[in-house]
């Protein structure tokens, strides 16, 4: 282990594997280390096994083999209410759809990002409100999701994942939905959340949002084909 | 962290960011997501609510009118007193009727509990009718009475429209009517020009009464004078009803003496009866059908039940990617529950809150065509908010634990 001095990668997987039932093998060995205020992209083509390995990353899912570590955490050592108990202090999620509620404004469903991390509702609705200016949304605090434009829901789906100030953000497809200039904006939102530190760990198929981001992981059939970017060297791995 | 420099009896700080604990939900927050819930499907919601609405309304007006119905008695109760005993001829088994000794009222005002007695006298053969020219079959069944002049005292009549007899010396025969007696010959208003025909003679009516609940064997009669129906209609002077007043500590042993006092030497000619049971008896019969319409009620609640635990079910499986969603945001399982829990259990609590508001509005609107006090028992209204609560929970354990055991990629894959 490292001395106090320095904090151990935020995200470690060592020889982790992910098997389902009928012995479909999604994630067939994977190690993988991501370093707080790093930006990754976890690139593949779909059934890649890329979602699986956001499941395990964001402890929504265990392995069948090997380790994972969030945060110093050993996620096969934690119950199902302390890996809850992570997931709301420590990871933000957005996903391709954005889930908000139709009719809650959206400050409401950003507030409910802090709901499950114990903080009154009166702090809540102010953070949400501040959350929401982070993503440049502080001007629509009150209005309900249908009011929105698809880049303006995710935007505030980003609002509610980050209001948290979590360590980690993992994003699925965060753009899959969106046009070109509302993916923009998006991708914009996650690298200036980059730039004040948090580690970002996006999911897509798409290579040219992959670019934009610091370190690209490319998965095929649950294995990791090529690392690139990481502390400026480029790796390929060869299976 | 270093090894090997722990020494023993120096605890090392627990690793507390190393295992992450959940936080509580406050009471607000656990009602306000459950609420959030019911809020998004309103319909949906009115419609479930209102089969439990119509259970406990059910049972909250069938209580309520049975439980306002015995406050009307017992109000009437309070009022006439239960203190009243009366005694009239016994029937022989071979159909004749004894005669009381004409002694038997002073008798009676003799026994040391007794505050007040009275009696009338059926005088036979003699009918009333409204004028010389109605046929004398057209009797309607009124029975005329001679009677003692403190009968109001006793039986603690009301007079709704003129007074009672005055004392005789007067020189016209006058008669005071029934209720229904008033009713029959179509007397509504007095005049001093008002007359009846008593076996052939014309008396005036000098007043009506109010119905007697605890002798309403006196509504269809007319009362006259126990002089003057000696004198005029040929009454024999033989008490044929007696009626008294007892200290109420007093009642059962003042009954247990009464048909000896009235006539030591043939006492099983004296039938004593206490009214006052006699309304009780007829309310108890009541309780039967009440039980019945609870039962309905309870039928009510329980399909109003299935249907909360419907709503909750489908609930449940068209909200996988929210479930997930709380997952992904760090909802624990027992969160997850324990919202689906609280969603059924306001589900049903808004159904209980309209079934007690239109449970008390029925009883309300049924009491009032019958003139009676309005009362629902505080015991109702708590019992059906209590079976409301009972009926939530059970309806929504079954769709909570399913909530609450889906897998949250499970949840999030499902959308």
């Amino acid at each position: 282990m490292s001395g106090p001095e320095r904090r151990p990668p935020l995200v470690v997987l060592e020889d982790v594997t992910r098997e389902y039932p009928g012995g479909v093998r999604a994630i067939a060995g994977v190690t993988l280390a991501i370093e707080r205020g790093d930006a990754v992209a976890i690139v593949g083509r779909s059934g890649s096994g890329k979602s699986s390995l956001l499941n395990l990353i964001g402890t929504l899912d265990r392995p069948t083999t090997g380790r994972v570590h969030i945060d110093g955490c050993s996620v096969a050592d934690l119950t199902d209410r302390q890996l809850s108990a992570l997931r709301a202090r420590t990871i933000g999620f957005v996903f391709q759809q954005f889930h908000l509620t139709p009719g809650v404004p959206i400050s409401e469903a950003v507030a409910d990002g802090l709901l499950y991390a114990g903080v009154g509702v009166r702090d809540r609705r102010r953070r949400a409100a501040e959350s929401l200016q982070r993503v440049g949304l502080g001007h629509r605090l009150h209005h309900r999701p249908h009011e929105l434009s698809g880049g303006e829901q995710q935007r505030a789906a980003i609002a509610r994942a980050v209001i948290g100030n979590p360590a980690l953000l993992l994003a699925d497809e965060p753009t899959g939905n969106l046009d070109s200039a509302s993916g923009a904006a998006v991708m914009e939102v996650l690298g200036q959340l980059n730039d004040s530190g948090t580690t970002i760990v996006l999911i897509t198929h798409d290579r040219e949002v992959a670019t934009r981001l610091h370190r690209q992981v490319e998965i095929a059939d649950g294995v990791v084909r090529a690392d690139r970017g990481v502390a400026g060297v480029e790796t390929e791995v060869i299976a | 962290m270093r090894s090997g420099t722990v020494r023993p009896g120096r605890r090392l700080p627990a690793p507390a960011r190393r295992t992450p604990r959940p936080a509580r939900l406050g009471a607000g927050d656990v009602i306000r997501v459950g609420a959030a819930g019911l809020r998004a499907r309103r319909m949906r919601v009115g419609l479930s609510a209102l089969g439990i609405t119509i259970g406990i309304a059910a049972m909250i007006s069938v209580v309520g009118i049975s439980a306002s119905s015995r406050a009307d008695l017992d109000r009437k109760l309070a009022r006439l007193g239960t203190n009243m005993l009366t005694a009239a001829p016994a029937k022989s088994p071979d159909g004749t009727v004894a005669t009381l000794p004409d002694t038997a009222v002073d008798m009676v005002a003799r026994i040391r509990p007794v505050d007040s007695v009275s009696a009338i006298g059926r005088i036979p053969d003699v009918s009333v009718y409204r004028s010389e020219y109605i046929p004398a079959a057209e009797t309607n069944s009124i029975a005329v009475y001679a009677t003692r002049l403190d009968l109001p005292g006793t039986i603690r009549y009301t007079i709704t429209a003129g007074g009672w007899l005055s004392q005789p010396g007067v020189r016209f025969p006058t008669v005071v009517l029934g209720a229904s007696a008033a009713q029959s010959l179509g007397i509504d208003h007095l005049t001093p020009q008002t007359q009846v025909v008593i076996g052939r003679l014309r008396f005036t009516v000098v007043g009506i009464l109010a119905p007697a609940p605890l002798a309403p064997e006196l509504d269809l009669a007319a009362f006259v004078g126990w002089s003057t129906a000696q004198r005029y209609l040929g009454f024999d002077g033989h008490p044929t009803n007696i009626y008294t007043r007892v200290r109420s500590e007093s009642v059962v042993a003042v009954r247990g003496v009464l048909g000896r006092t009235i006539d030591p030497a043939e006492p099983y000619n004296v039938r004593v009866t206490r009214p006052s049971d006699l309304l009780v008896a007829q309310a108890m019969t009541d309780t039967t059908f009440t039980g019945l319409m609870l039962g309905l009620g309870a039928v009510a609640l329980l399909v109003g039940g299935i249907g909360v635990a419907n709503t909750m079910v489908i609930s449940v499986l068209e909200r996988r990617a929210e479930i997930g969603l709380r997952r992904a945001l760090g909802a624990t399982r027992g969160q997850i529950r324990l919202q689906f829990l609280v969603e059924s259990l306001l589900l049903s609590a808004l159904g209980g809150v309209g079934g007690v508001l239109f449970g008390i509005l029925a009883t309300t609107g049924y009491v009032a065509t019958r003139h009676w006090p309005v009362y629902v028992p505080p015991w109702a209204t708590l019992g059906g908010f209590a079976a409301t609560v009972g009926v939530g929970a059970v309806a929504g354990l079954y769709p909570a634990m399913r909530a609450a055991r889906l897998a949250p990629t499970q949840a999030l894959a499902g959308m």
